[in-house]
């Protein structure tokens, strides 16, 4: 599209761009300083922290040619563990684990009368389930491409850890309602515990904290379930994520190694 | 002192004395350094202090495993209520305080000598079965006219006196020890029992004690037993 040629308008009537300090000495007038706020917040922590260079190593880093949706379930799985986490929080305002009876009402009120109690409710339960399916697409991703081999044995191990304390996740959060389909579950959850040889008897026995389910036993699945768990989980996914950046990420299996270049070009690179 | 500056190269194994290795300030006969000593001491009071938070609360959390639960005879009914022919429910308590979900159900009768074979005692007048199934604890039901109990889990099936007929129960229904007192019939402590009906501490379901089976689940340190009085 032709453009019109500029309007013939002196020089000294175009409108020119304020200059940075226009209060005459150099430093920026008040309306200046108050729009830049954000970055001297951020400059000023940011001198003391140095966490900058960090950040840009964590996020800024090369990624192989060929990566496609399939590498998003490891995001994926944790942001699940973060809404998790942040429901999980906000639930625990609310309830209370107590066996004889209090444990089901504070779920009743948290379901029934608490203000948008039923959404986060609703968030965490079905959100569990989630992060569980999410958890094994994302095994299942690493498997199948093979990322899991050298050097990436460590990132295996740490996620299969993870994969069974989320599973633990699981198992002590369902006896957490208290109503009957969770006192069964966790009956027989913990007696298949029992029926390893030699400590099954005393693992079941810790579980419940003593022989018959009793009292103890909802608040030791509700302190295993909100804090014990909770922190290794993320303790782990720090590793994990450490050893992903500091490792990068391995190529689709179906990507052909690309030709040998050039031995100078190879060196700045790699 | 200046010209018997050790070699490095010649002298070969260090000696252990820091005297000799011409350390300044060495102590005549100090064989360690201030170095090591400092670095062992630091490390070694850091694990204290987290061995002094650690331990007690790890004791904390597996103490119950050796506390030994109190039980008491609970009075169900008197010797009239019971027969050999019928099971009556029974609602006894296994732990105090926490309303339903402490309670369990005994289901009992009147020993009947023609078919219970296991040794007569003190304890075993009256017959207590639990109904805890010995598959993984699910609640069995008794259906009279089956004569079975039932599991509604996974299909695990007990005859009249308790025995595995069918499913995957690993071990015939736990029982309850019973007395008779001043004609009230009272209800004790439970134990378990191999298919032989002899009798075992209380073990969890799904571990069996036939054979190799009563070594594999050892007894616990905290279940009830049988009071003595």
């Amino acid at each position: 599209m032709p453009k019109f040629p500029a309007p013939p308008i002196p020089k000294a009537l175009l409108p020119q761009p304020k200059r940075p300090g226009e209060n005459g000495n150099g430093t920026p007038t008040p309306l200046e300083a108050g729009a830049e706020a954000g970055i001297t917040v951020v400059d000023w922590v940011d001198e003391r922290m140095q966490l900058s260079g960090g950040l840009r190593w964590l996020l800024f880093r090369k990624v192989p040619k060929g990566i496609n949706w399939f590498y998003t379930l490891g995001s994926a799985t944790m942001f699940a563990f973060l809404n998790q986490a942040v429901t999980g929080v906000f639930l625990a305002m609310y309830y209370r684990p107590d066996a004889s009876g209090g444990a089901y009402e504070s779920i009743r009120y948290i379901t029934d009368d608490a203000f948008l109690g039923q959404t986060v409710r609703a968030m965490h339960k079905w959100g569990a389930s989630v992060m569980i399916i999410l958890i094994f697409l994302h095994m299942a991703r690493v498997f199948f491409f093979g990322a899991y081999k050298y050097p990436r044995e460590l990132t295996w191990i740490i996620g299969v850890t993870l994969l069974i304390l989320t599973l633990a996740m699981g198992f002590t959060g369902y006896l957490l309602p208290f109503d009957q389909q969770s006192y069964w579950a966790s009956i027989v959850g913990i007696n298949i515990n029992g029926t390893g040889p030699f400590i099954g008897p005393y693992l079941s026995d810790f579980l419940r904290a003593g022989p018959e389910f009793g009292a103890t036993t909802l608040s030791r699945f509700y302190a295993i379930h909100m804090m014990l768990i909770p922190g290794l989980i993320a303790a782990l996914i720090g590793a994990h994520l450490y050893l992903i950046t500091k490792l990068g990420i391995s190529a689709p299996p179906w990507l052909k190694a690309v030709e040998e270049e050039a031995p100078e070009l190879r060196e700045t690179q790699v | 002192m200046e010209d018997q500056v050790p070699d490095r190269h010649t002298e070969g194994v260090k000696s252990k004395y820091t005297a000799d290795r011409q350390m300044p300030g060495a102590f005549e006969g100090e064989t360690v350094t201030r170095r090591r000593f400092m670095n062992v001491v630091t490390q070694g009071a850091g694990g204290v202090a987290a061995m002094a938070f650690t331990l007690p609360a790890l004791a904390f959390a597996v103490g119950p495993l050796f506390s030994r639960e109190p039980f008491s005879w609970q009075t169900v009914g008197t010797t009239a209520d019971f027969d050999e022919l019928t099971y009556v429910t029974k609602v006894i308590t296994v732990v105090q305080g926490i309303g339903n979900a402490g309670n369990t159900i005994a289901y009992m009768r009147k020993r009947d000598p023609a078919i219970d074979t296991e040794p007569e005692d003190q304890y075993n007048h009256y017959i207590a079965l639990s109904s805890r199934c010995m598959h993984l604890g699910c609640p069995v039901r008794y259906v009279s006219a089956a004569e079975r109990f039932i599991c509604p889990c996974h299909g695990g099936v007990y005859d009249f006196r308790g025995m595995v007929v069918s499913g995957p129960p690993v071990r015939p229904l736990d029982r309850f020890y019973t007395r008779v007192h001043n004609g009230l019939v009272q209800v004790g402590p439970r134990y378990s029992v191999n298919f032989e009906l002899h009798r075992f501490s209380p073990r969890d379901p799904g571990q069996p004690l036939n054979g190799i089976g009563q070594y594999l689940y050892p007894k616990r340190f905290d279940t009830s037993i049988l009071p003595k009085n």
